[in-house]
């Protein structure tokens, strides 16, 4: 295979600036594909990466370009994950590529994200080609963008392809700029394989689906490969590339190529994303850089809303950790809730996701927990607790000290707003660090901020208080120490476990009193008054009650109509449904979550 | 020879109040004359369908039934009367604004009629004024007087809490006012804000100020002390009655008996069937001709629908329902469906079995009746 006619790429973008549209029209151009074949979105095959409009499990597509110099080029495009949550996976997808595709919304202009994705890319030593899209709508300010793209990222911008994905509009322009501009592969094809794993998929029929680029040497059927990092070894069945939308078996995949192999692999923990395929019996000097374990970052409970549903829980988490390998899982059990698993994932997009697959493809009614992050105790023996379940949390008499994991965050925001944002990451305990003007509209300013205070709802709060202009991105960057306190929420005189967190002390008093006041609003009034307090060890330090039902209005039968009187009473039958009963009182699904949404604007 | 009760609803009224749901409108004479044809060309549909059924009730709602003019209520009645076999002790019940009451319909009323019931909804004429009512309290006495005079032995005011500005005390005025005007029967009903009437706009602009709950518990239960100390023993959550006066058409929809509704919209429980006309008035004449073209909504009601309207709907009546009567009409029994329903609601102080086999809702029970009877629902 002559490497310099293979270009190994992807295309980076914010949220919504047109990736996936983008990719579409170079796979229709490319033409591998008829335009029947097309799928409204080639690369978005989950429905809820349609839905949300994002995509999540990267995905990659092998298309042949045949270029005005009458050359045929072989180029590989490879999907990246479009969130802060997906980062890791993002890293490994760009480090699979040569070159990047930048797409900057002409409407919109820079966004966290472009920035978050461009420094990611400039860390992998990618070739980056700007090009502004949706340049066919009224508003689109193609050359505002294009200077901003000089100013604010540093890339020569003002000749690069301004196009619609959309229609189709100057989409060949950025064909042949992935020619001319982007570099071919330069691996060494006699050199032992080395190749990165950037992606695998679980197939219950095939086993895992290895996703690789290979950098050096090759891999063929019958090869006898060893995984660096897991010391896992496999002999291979089967190498291919990607069509789009399906595997197209290879004698063999060489230096440069990108492509998958089969090796009856039943275990996906042992074949990680980021690790490093090399030969059994001739392994290459050094891994390739960057491997990292998959390392969840938030926690919560999540429990099967009929009980009976328990082992459906379980098996449905096993299916989705095969495709998964960044889901944890390990059984807990809750007073309140009964059976259950205490998970852990990158983020709240990450849980986001997994709780909606679980609801939608295994069928599944969950009660979900509010999240929690890992928090440090250090015992006054000097042991070191990881702590992800507030109900763990040993008694304050054996703690020295905790601490809490800290991220950098970077709204991007346009001026107007800087004022309501900074008074949401005070709130929030952020710390300043600093604001930078990219224009004068616009400006990034720079927080560290414990997670914990960003896990709940303080991603909506953003968006509300700046009518959705702010974009957000975060880093883990460390644990510090912190005054933590667990506060506990009693109904009706009774702890409830799932409801119990951990919380920065000073705040314990009004987080309490918010937490009251929104179960006051939850829980619907029942046959008796029911006390809800927050409390503090045994100190109760904020209180409601949900009083009574006492009347009902009494509905006329009118006329015989009875049908009326029955929808009604189905009504109220259905709503009972919608509860689990703690002790005697009859609690939402939705409000064990639903507890710590703070921001009522 | 089964037995079966009418309901006829004239959709007409002067004007519509700020708190009506009902499908009623103003009309025109020529709109009431079409309308009339209308109402006899379907009764006249159920010819062969009814023969063997013997009418024990028939009952005119609207809307304003007072306001279609007599002439065409004779022709209607004889309509009924050339269709069914109307038993001569029948219950015949006819609703009146008492705005509308005038001395034109008392033939009508003394030779086709034997109960009026009339919507007298307050005492207060501020609160007549709220609601968007046509007529004054003056209005009310002058009509039940006219009403005695034509021969009425059953009259029934229909009256209203739970109105905006209304009070403990002028409530207790209302019920005594109705009370010193002598009728048989009494039905009180709390005002419910639906969907897309006015009340219900000003409520969602908080400009509707109501009784508060702790409020309208107590006027519930004023109405049930006040109403038993002079004679009027509650018999249905709403309803009380003079002994020998409770209203033979209503119990029929509270223990499922058969009845049949003519006219726009109405409701009709046929032998296992319910169904309701169209909505729509000009749908109605146009379609009346083929009655059966009028059906919407038909179900042919399941055993399991069957047992929960029969508890649903029996708990309604202060007589409760019995183990014995449900073994009857089902063959099975009440504890086997119900046991552990029962038993919770009687431990929670909702129910009680005054005695052995009979249960009924207690007072706690009936304030919140929705939570209490959503529970006869199976799964």
């Amino acid at each position: 295979m002559d490497q310099s006619r293979i270009r190994n790429f992807c295309i980076i973008a914010h949220i919504d600036h047109g990736k996936s549209t983008l990719a579409d029209r170079i796979i229709e151009e490319t033409g591998l594909l008829t335009e029947r074949e097309m799928q409204d979105q080639v690369l978005d095959n989950m429905d809820l990466e349609r839905e949300r409009g994002i995509t999540i499990k990267a995905q990659t597509v092998r298309t042949i370009y045949k270029a005005d110099d009458g050359e045929e080029y072989i180029f590989n495009l490879i999907d990246t994950p479009g969130h802060v949550d997906f980062n890791y996976e993002v890293s490994r997808s760009l480090a699979a590529c040569d070159g990047a595709v930048l797409v900057v919304d002409s409407t919109q202009g820079v966004e966290a994200q472009t920035l978050g994705n461009v420094y990611l890319a400039l860390d992998h030593d990618l070739e980056i080609l700007p090009v502004i899209n949706k340049v066919d709508l009224p508003s689109a300010q193609p050359d505002e963008v294009a200077r901003e793209i000089e100013d604010v990222i540093g890339l020569e911008a003002m000749e690069c392809p301004r196009i619609s994905a959309k229609t189709g509009l100057n989409v060949h322009e950025v064909l042949e700029s992935i020619v001319h501009k982007l570099p071919a592969p330069s691996g060494d094809p006699d050199k032992p394989l080395r190749a990165l794993i950037f992606d695998s998929l679980y197939d219950s029929y095939r086993g895992v689906i290895v996703f690789m680029r290979v950098f050096d040497g090759s891999v063929r059927k019958g090869s006898h490969i060893k995984m660096m990092a897991t010391g896992a070894d496999f002999e291979v069945t089967e190498v291919g590339i990607f069509g789009a939308g399906k595997f197209i078996p290879e004698e063999e995949l060489s230096a440069g190529m990108v492509g998958y192999l089969e090796a009856s692999i039943k275990d996906m923990k042992q074949t990680r994303v980021g690790d490093t395929v090399t030969d059994y019996a001739h392994m290459c000097d050094e891994a390739l850089p960057g491997y990292k374990e998959p390392q969840p970052m938030v926690y919560c409970g999540i429990y099967p809303a009929e009980t009976p549903r328990y082992p459906d829980l379980r098996d449905a988490l096993e299916k989705l950790q095969l495709n998964d390998a960044a889901l944890q899982y390990e059984p807990e059990t809750s007073q309140a809730l009964g059976f259950g698993f205490r998970c852990g994932f990158l983020g709240l997009l990450h849980l986001d996701v997994v709780t909606q697959r679980l609801e939608r493809e295994y069928d599944l009614d969950l009660i979900t927990t509010a999240p929690s992050v890992i928090y440090k105790i250090y015992k006054t023996d000097g042991t070191v607790l990881d702590i992800t379940n507030p109900t763990n949390m040993p008694d304050p008499s054996e703690i020295e000290h905790m601490e809490e994991p800290m991220v950098k965050a970077e709204i991007m925001v346009t001026t107007e707003y800087i004022g309501p944002i900074m008074t949401l990451c005070q709130e929030r305990r952020g710390i300043y660090e600093e604001t930078e003007y990219l224009e004068t509209t616009r400006a990034v300013l720079r927080y560290r901020m414990p997670l914990n205070e960003i896990i709940y709802d303080f991603f909506d709060a953003l968006k509300s208080r700046s009518r959705g202009y702010a974009s957000f991105d975060y880093e883990f960057c460390g644990y510090v120490r912190s005054e933590l306190t667990r506060l506990d929420i009693l109904v009706n005189h009774e702890v409830v476990d799932a409801l119990s967190f951990i919380v920065y002390a000073p705040n314990a008093y009004k987080r309490g009193s918010q937490m009251c006041a929104r179960l006051k609003k939850e829980i619907p009034r029942q046959l008796f008054d029911i006390p809800i307090q927050a409390a503090v060890g045994s100190k109760i330090i904020a209180r409601e009650t949900v009083r009574q039902l006492r009347k009902d209005v009494l509905a006329k039968c009118y006329g015989g109509d009875i049908s009326r009187k029955r929808k009604l009473l189905e009504k109220q039958k259905e709503g009972k449904k919608k509860m689990r009963e703690i002790g005697s009182v009859e609690v939402p699904k939705e409000a064990f979550l639903n507890v710590l949404k703070l921001d009522e604007e | 020879m089964g037995e079966i009760g009418l309901y006829l609803h004239i959709p007409f009224c002067v004007r519509k109040c700020a708190y009506c749901d009902f499908l009623s409108f103003p009309a025109g004479e020529e709109m009431k004359k079409i309308y009339a044809s209308a109402l006899i060309r379907e009764i006249r549909g159920y010819r062969n369908a009814a023969e063997d059924s013997k009418v024990t009730s028939i009952f005119l709602g609207g809307g304003t039934p007072s306001l279609m003019p007599v002439r065409q209520l004779r022709a209607v009645f004889q309509a009924i009367y050339d269709t069914f076999p109307v038993d001569k002790d029948a219950e015949i019940t006819m609703e009146m604004n008492p705005g509308t009451v005038n001395e034109a319909l008392m033939s009508f009323v003394f030779d086709s009629v034997n109960r009026v019931s009339l919507g007298m909804q307050s005492a207060v004429d501020e609160e007549l004024v709220t609601l968007g009512r046509i007529h004054t309290f003056e209005d009310v006495r002058k009509s039940v007087e006219l009403l005695r005079e034509s021969g009425v032995k059953n009259l029934n005011l229909d009256l209203m809490s739970g109105i905006p500005g209304q009070t403990e005390a002028s409530w207790a005025r209302t019920l005594s006012a109705a009370v010193s005007l002598g009728p048989e029967h009494i039905s009180a009903y709390s005002l419910i804000v639906e969907e897309g009437t006015p009340f219900f706009r000003m409520k969602e602009e908080g400009s509707l100020v109501l009784p508060d709950e702790e409020t309208e518990r107590r006027m519930y239960t004023m109405t049930r002390d006040v109403l038993a100390r002079s004679g009027y023993a509650q018999y249905e959550f709403s309803n009380y009655a003079r002994e020998g006066f409770r209203c033979r058409h209503n119990i029929r929809y509270w223990k499922r008996g058969d009845y049949l509704g003519f006219g726009v919209g109405a409701a009709s429980l046929f032998r296992g069937s319910r169904w309701s006309n169209t909505r729509d008035v000009d749908e109605y004449i146009r379609l009346s001709p083929d009655p059966g073209a009028l059906v919407r909504g038909m179900e042919r009601l399941n055993k399991r629908a069957e047992i929960e309207e029969y508890m649903f709907l029996g708990l309604r009546m202060t007589e409760g329902v019995s183990s014995a009567a449900f073994r009857e009409a089902f063959g099975v029994e009440i504890r086997d469906l119900y046991g552990d329903v029962i038993d919770r609601q009687i431990r929670s102080g909702l129910m009680d079995e005054p005695k052995e086999g009979t249960f009924r809702l207690t007072d706690r029970g009936i304030d919140i009746s929705n939570v209490v009877l959503a529970e006869y629902l199976l799964d």
